[in-house]
């Protein structure tokens, strides 16, 4: 297979168009502009169309048609645009509808700007809209990664018919690394049966996302909660370093997440007992390799993530008092680096070995 | 093996595109790399600037911001990132554009009149593929093969009338860096 150089979010864009994706709709907004560009040029030469809509409230309710005539689409976006489509997402929840959506987070809160930030993590894995659901949300650290997670998001959505979020960074979406596109196999897309294209003479089906009736809508949350649950049971994903007799587990996910797994390495050479849970879900958040980790040897966790801390309540959901959690914030765009994290890590793991 | 490098300049003096030659023939020899432009605002007026990373090992922070190599295309971009290079690392001065600016003594500075070696070898626009060459007997992660290897496959099919000017100017960058400075 061919390696090419090529920014992530062409990357990304390219992915969705090898795993099926034949409609985007789009609202243009940096960092993610090149999703858009790419979609726009590239979709019309597979028979797919992209769409620029008037803002991304519009952008996301396009999609919601699209994905309820069964079409594998999806949309790109940055911060106030993500923001913007929070209420779409919420229907799309409740509509039961498979989409990917595309966050390239800017430096939020407000306008902010362009820089690399981790500050979307409680948008991106607690719904962000109104009401109760949830989204998958898929963190990739590279750009291989990030196109190697374009088909799984495509799949995760269809199979248990709700949203996909793929989380990014400026850095994520602006960096250019080398890429091989994997084959992906979109000619036995399993039927989408619900999907409203039209009676033909068949069944009626109903694309319905709001229930008046109490009984109907009591059981249809109910029905919902079980596949969060079950999501929740099987599609933890995670990449993990040495936690067999680590005294100190790292938990970073993305752009900071790359960085942890180098100074990981560097401080596992200096001899220090370090291991390192990098989430690939946010959402299902990887509870498993956290709780595996105190059975062995974990004796305290360090979470490092590019805003105030935000993941580290997850983490410490899941520790639930068994073992100290620590924080280690870059604010305001700024990336870690290998030296400082290795220097946070020889700290924590003297801390966390006195303390045990 | 980590080389991180800040390519700086106007726009124009084909930063970017010097930078993707470089990550692009760090790729075609088996070399993680990676490429990051500077984006947004930043780019409309002032410095345009990259960071570029080769390395033979999996490279975790992508932004070379405390870089072993950089290239100064011009006056303010010198100024603004001689500060943050490696003690060690090596400063390539556009000495066309550049001159009378204190330079640290912990650094190799190699000075190469880009602009002038250009004009000189008739492909006045190609000062960035001069620097490229220039550059070339101090890099450990690409050699001169690869770099040839990646202009070609950079240059669109449209233009395949600059293939040979750019070629060129890497060959004028090689033969300058082997004059002393």
């Amino acid at each position: 297979m061919q390696k090419l150089l090529v920014k992530g979010n062409e990357a990304i864009s390219e992915a969705a168009i090898q795993a099926g994706c034949k409609l985007f709709f789009g609202y243009p907004i940096t960092p993610s502009n090149e999703i858009i560009e790419y979609m726009a040029r590239r979709l019309p030469e597979v028979g797919g169309h992209m769409v620029q809509a008037e803002s991304e409230v519009s952008s996301i309710y396009m999609l919601l048609g699209a994905a309820g005539a069964g079409e594998r689409c999806m949309t790109g976006t940055s911060g106030c645009g993500f923001s913007l489509m929070q209420e779409g997402m919420s229907f799309l929840a409740a509509y039961e509808l498979p989409v990917v959506i595309v966050d390239v987070a800017r430096l939020g809160p407000a306008l902010g700007n362009l820089d690399p930030s981790q500050g979307d993590y409680f948008q991106w894995t607690r719904g962000g809209g109104h009401g109760d659901y949830y989204n998958f949300v898929l963190a990739p650290s590279g750009v291989q990664e990030a196109a190697d997670l374009m088909g799984l998001a495509f799949d995760l959505a269809d199979q248990y018919r709700m949203p996909a979020v793929v989380a990014m960074d400026g850095v994520l979406g602006q960096m250019m690394e080398p890429v091989t596109f994997r084959q992906t196999d979109t000619a036995h897309l399993p039927p989408k049966t619900w999907a409203a294209r039209g009676k033909k003479g068949g069944p009626k089906h109903d694309v319905v996302g709001y229930i008046l009736d109490p009984v109907k809508a009591e059981r249809s949350d109910i029905q919902r909660a079980a596949r969060y649950d079950q999501i929740r049971a099987t599609e933890q994903r995670w990449e993990e370093i040495a936690l067999d007799d680590a005294d100190l587990v790292v938990v970073s996910f993305g752009t900071a997440g790359r960085v942890a797994r180098a100074a990981v390495r560097e401080a596992r050479q200096q001899g220090i007992k370090v291991g390192l849970i990098r989430p690939i879900t946010l959402w299902p958040f990887p509870t498993n390799p956290i709780a595996t980790a105190l059975t062995q040897n974990a004796k305290g966790f360090m979470v490092a993530e590019m805003n105030m801390g935000q993941m580290v309540e997850d983490v410490r959901l899941a520790v639930n008092g068994r073992a100290p959690v620590y924080l280690h914030r870059n604010m305001g765009g700024s990336m870690p680096t290998t030296e400082e994290l290795v220097a946070r890590i020889r700290t924590l793991a003297g801390e966390v070995s006195v303390h045990a | 093996m980590m080389e991180r490098m800040r390519l700086a300049g106007f726009g124009g003096q084909g930063i970017m595109f010097l930078g993707k030659v470089l990550a692009h023939a760090g790729m075609l020899g088996n070399k993680h790399v990676t490429w990051i432009p500077s984006y947004g605002p930043e780019m409309r007026g002032g410095t345009a600037n990259c960071s570029v990373i080769i390395s033979d090992v999996e490279i975790g922070e992508p932004v070379a911001s405390r870089p072993d190599i950089l290239v100064a295309m011009n006056e303010v971009s010198l100024r603004k990132f001689q500060p943050v290079v490696r003690p060690g690392g090596i400063i390539f001065v556009n000495s066309s554009l550049i001159s009378g600016v204190p330079m640290r003594d912990d650094v190799t500075v190699v000075t190469v009149p880009v602009n002038d070696l250009a004009r000189s070898a008739g492909v006045p626009g190609a000062i960035n593929m001069v620097m490229l060459g220039a550059m070339l007997p101090y890099l450990k992660g690409v050699d001169r093969h690869l770099i040839e290897e990646a202009v070609r496959e950079n240059v669109p099919a449209s233009r395949q009338h600059m293939l040979d000017g750019n070629l060129a100017a890497v060959a004028v960058g090689v033969d300058a860096a082997h004059v002393p400075a």
